[in-house]
């Protein structure tokens, strides 16, 4: 590989090697897939029960919460919801972001905000499922 | 034709993608609000029944049915998404799969509609 770059086709760049190691794109391309998979269930379940079983939104409030993170299934069953649906948007706005901002210094503030904003909220959520207190006053 | 332009004409197919796109963003920037409002329980149990009051107003309810068919739209097109992957015949019929998604999102969303709204409905207008 020559360092020298061609003058006569000065927009020619050596061809890119096969990358070694991980492939992020593509592992990126199958956690969507796998991930959406399971948030069908999940999510499409979490807005039957909140949305539309029994009353719907009109009948939740604190003591229902309390009731429903007694059990260690919906409790399960929210914190893989939260972190797969988080990583998820996450992963697509990246997408996103990298079709739309022209230049690399926009790419990578908007991808800052977007990480930083994803990481607290997972954060955060987390934190609220595994230290809920049911005798809150 | 007198003109064909600069559109990418790629039919409904292409609108599929950008209402999948569309509808990613909605829901993503949904789920920020949605844990920072459930983060309330962890404050007080006053504090969660006065911001989980708003998601019962009318306004706020038919914002939860956008959302809803957002999410299930979402979802059944990642579905043929994944179909025109993975499935020897999805390339060819994923014109009509998306037909058959549009068609059970209506089957879906018309009774979860009502379901999602009855209450609103009955407090405004009355009990029916």
């Amino acid at each position: 590989m020559s360092a020298t770059p061609d003058l006569a086709m000065p927009n020619t760049r050596p061809t890119p090697r096969r990358r070694q190691g991980v492939n992020f794109e593509k592992n990126s391309w199958i956690f969507m897939r796998a991930s959406g998979l399971i948030l069908i269930i999940l999510v499409l379940g979490h807005l039957f029960i909140m949305n539309i079983l029994d009353g719907g939104v009109q009948r939740i409030n604190f003591a229902f919460v309390a009731g429903r993170w007694s059990s260690p299934f919906w409790q399960f069953w929210d914190l893989t919801m939260l972190w797969l649906a988080m990583l998820h948007g996450t992963n697509g706005l990246r997408v996103i972001i990298g079709d739309y901002a022209k230049s690399g210094k926009t790419r990578f503030w908007l991808r800052g905000i977007l990480y930083t904003a994803s990481a607290a909220t997972i954060l955060l959520g987390t934190l609220v499922i595994f230290t809920f207190d049911p005798n809150l006053t | 034709m007198a003109s064909t332009g600069t559109l990418y004409r790629g039919g409904v197919s292409m609108w599929s993608w950008v209402a999948h796109r569309i509808t990613g963003v909605a829901v993503l920037f949904f789920l920020y609000v949605h844990v920072l409002d459930t983060a309330l329980i962890r404050v007080s149990p006053d504090a969660y029944d006065t911001i989980i009051a708003t998601y019962k107003t009318p306004i706020v309810n038919l914002m939860e049915v956008g959302l809803v068919g957002a999410v299930l739209f979402h979802a059944l097109n990642g579905l043929r998404v994944m179909a025109v992957d993975f499935w020897e015949r999805g390339p060819r019929l994923q014109r009509q799969m998306l037909w058959v998604t549009v068609g059970i999102w209506l089957v879906v969303m018309i009774p979860g509609t009502f379901y999602m709204t009855k209450h609103t409905i009955e407090k405004m207008f009355g009990a029916a």
